[in-house]
């Protein structure tokens, strides 16, 4: 009895701070005043809330229904490989429609910003 | 004492999924509607993993793997629509 008591504040801990993320990632989603600053807010604070769910619903099956479930395993690891890709896009789209070379701080080498820079040698083949 | 964490976490997504539709709503350009739909397929992944934990069944994590590959791949594609205006050269 005493075991499942702690297992149950384990499974609430994960969900209550998953929940917590999970609004402050949307409301920063509308508060944030920059395209490029609310891309961080769903990419990385919502993730680590269905993170949180999941490894709830983890703990949950194991330890209060009795079986193993490992589906969860594989939506956390989906969720968190496919994010920064569509960060990566929807920056790059970002850039292509709305900034310039001139607009964006030097990345400080010999070249300039490469989605951007285009070598027509590069075109031909 | 689960069960009122549940409904806690079910709140918190639910009004996130609100934020996400005014987002949609009342966005300045395509990309900030393209990012809160993104948002939203993964605050409905978190509600149906909820549901799972809530009525102990788990065949909806199935169809929580499928949707969370659905998101993905629309969101690139609305990516590549965006910048190339086609989608599959």
């Amino acid at each position: 009895m005493e075991l499942v008591t702690v297992y149950e504040i384990l499974i609430v801990l994960f969900l209550i701070v998953s929940g917590v993320f999970g609004i402050v990632g949307s409301f920063g989603l509308i508060k944030l005043n920059n395209p490029m600053s609310r891309l961080h807010a769903p990419t990385k604070a919502t993730t680590l809330g269905v993170g949180g769910v999941l490894i709830a619903s983890v703990l949950h099956s194991i330890l209060i229904e009795g079986y193993v479930s490992l589906n969860e395993l594989l939506i956390t690891l989906f969720l968190l490989l496919t994010a920064p890709i569509t960060a990566h896009f929807i920056a790059k789209a970002h850039i292509h429609r709305h900034e310039t070379a001139e607009d964006l701080p030097s990345p400080g080498g010999d070249h300039g910003w490469a989605t951007l820079q285009c070598d027509p040698k590069d075109m031909v083949e | 004492m689960i069960d009122i964490a549940i409904y806690f976490t079910f709140g918190c997504f639910t009004a996130s999924l609100f934020m996400n539709l005014w987002k949609i709503l009342r966005a300045e350009g395509v990309g900030d509607r393209v990012l809160a739909l993104d948002t939203m397929v993964i605050n409905v992944i978190a509600l149906i993993v909820l549901y799972g934990m809530k009525f102990s069944t788990e065949i909806v994590f199935e169809s929580a793997l499928i949707i969370s590959m659905l998101g993905f791949v629309s969101t690139v594609a609305y990516a590549r629509f965006m910048l190339r205006g086609n989608i599959i050269e």
